[in-house]
């Protein structure tokens, strides 16, 4: 039912992660479509958070992490030697399960990557900040107040003011932490459509403990189990007829 | 394009597929009642054959159905309309094999000439093949009160079965040399029979669709 042409984006070979002598991730291979949601679901502590994590090399912040095998986005491995992870970073934006805006204004906010890029024009930045906003679906809400502080969003908002601040530094990928796992059903809603529009520009990366959500807003969705990526296939066919019984067990809710 | 918006976006194509699907169904029903009325077996071969893209329609289209319901979570109207269009492809179907049976007999007549012009047969033809089209007019509508009165017509169309069947019997009795060309008749008048009573089915899933209620409208007296 979904589209399934679509080129490569991220591709992980043969990655395994460890915390000191802990191997969380085991040998995960995954093909990552461009501009396409992919879901990865599975149990807690099944590896889901940290599999995200490796993608834009924030694991390496922990120094028990150790990283083997590859990641290429775009054909080329972030783990190459001489790869700027602070330069991976600025390509894959993440957004976390709660949303954490700066305790500064709603501009500051957006801009704040911005600058640290270097990029210090204001005219520039203010249209970057319309554009991120809009794309965030926040603009109407927020566009007579940009002074206020992000702090006196709603959650929801400020979930999207998260996505707008990823947004503004051009990301290729976005990484999407359960997204909505701190938010109503409305905004939670809210996040899904978003995430339906953003993929014509973006690839997504989504981790969720809500299968339902997988299932609804994703093209794609990869099942997680004990650190091996157990299936991955077009998300149709992973919730009509998995492969994998384990999948098949997963999502009935007989265990998880 | 929102998340539930997609939902609605495959719901319509599934309407518009579903349109299409009894489209092809009324086109096979005519077809081989022409193919009856004009002696032509290779065109009653082709009807054969593209029975196959009338199935073939109908599992794509449960497919469908089935990973909405998977992924899309539906609930209430949004669950009964997919439920609905399960059952009414199913009729359709069911429908499409009625034809294929019709030329199935034109083939198993083979050279063997009509025992009488055919008067009521096309009558029933013109009249199930109009109530499935209203039928999946209501159902786009979602028109509950057209659905019901198009039940009723079930009534016209068994009253013609009636009188074929009664004077196919005539005809048998007053010339046991025409017993195998009335019964193929009536194996015919019974398919176009048949497809009125599927199109009451479908009518009756209108109604679920639209009240949240199912009802056993008419139940045909064959």
């Amino acid at each position: 039912m979904k589209d399934v042409a679509s080129k490569d984006k991220v591709i992980t070979k043969e990655l395994n992660l460890f915390y000191g002598v802990k191997q969380i991730l085991k040998n995960v291979n995954i093909t990552i479509p461009e501009k396409k949601v992919t879901a990865i679901i599975g149990p807690s502590g099944c590896g889901k958070s940290t599999f995200l994590r490796c993608i834009n090399r924030m694991n390496e912040l922990n120094p028990a992490s150790r990283v083997e095998g590859e990641i290429l986005i775009d054909g080329k491995n972030i783990y190459a030697d001489g790869v700027d992870p602070v330069e991976v970073r600025q390509k894959i934006g993440m957004v976390f399960q709660k949303p954490n805006p700066f305790p500064k204004s709603i501009y500051e906010n957006i801009v704040f990557g911005l600058k640290i890029k270097g990029l210090r024009d204001k005219k520039n930045n203010s249209a970057i900040l319309e554009r991120s906003l809009k794309d965030s679906g926040l603009w109407d809400e927020v566009k007579d107040r940009l002074n206020d502080s992000a702090l006196s969003l709603s959650g929801g908002q400020q979930q999207r003011l998260c996505i707008a601040r990823a947004l503004a530094i051009e990301p290729e990928v976005i990484l999407m932490d359960e997204p909505s796992s701190a938010l109503d059903p409305a905004s939670t809603l809210k996040i899904e459509e978003l995430m339906d529009e953003l993929k014509k520009q973006y690839t997504i990366i989504l981790v969720t403990h809500n299968m339902q959500q997988a299932a609804r807003a994703s093209d794609y969705t990869g099942f997680l189990y004990l650190g091996e990526l157990i299936e991955f296939d077009v998300t149709d066919r992973i919730f009509t007829k998995p492969r994998e019984q384990l999948t098949e067990n997963y999502i009935t809710g007989r265990f998880g | 394009m929102t998340t539930r918006g997609s939902f609605q976006k495959h719901k319509r194509e599934l309407e518009q597929e579903l349109v299409g699907m009894g489209e092809m169904v009324i086109h096979a029903v005519t077809r081989s009642v022409d193919a009856l009325k004009n002696h032509t077996i290779e065109e009653a071969k082709k009807i054969v054959a593209d029975d196959l893209l009338i199935n073939k329609k109908r599992w794509d289209m449960e497919e469908k159905c089935i990973c909405l319901i998977a992924t899309q979570q539906p609930v209430a109207t949004d669950l009964r309309h997919l439920i609905a269009v399960l059952n009414i492809i199913t009729e359709l179907e069911r429908m499409g094999d009625y034809a294929a049976g019709t030329a199935n007999i034109v083939i198993m007549m083979g050279d063997q000439p009509l025992i009488k012009p055919l008067i009521d047969i096309p009558r029933m033809t013109v009249k199930s093949t109009d109530m499935i089209k209203r039928s999946l007019e209501a159902f786009m509508k979602q028109d509950a009160v057209s659905a019901r009165s198009i039940c009723d017509e079930d009534d016209e169309v068994d009253m013609l079965y009636d009188q074929i069947y009664h004077e196919l019997l005539t005809f048998m009795i007053e010339d046991p040399g025409t017993i195998t060309g009335a019964t193929y008749l009536m194996w015919v008048a019974h398919n176009l029979e048949r497809i009125a009573d599927r199109v009451t089915n479908i009518c009756e899933r209108i109604i679920y669709l639209v009240t949240g209620e199912m009802e056993e409208i008419n139940v045909s007296k064959y």
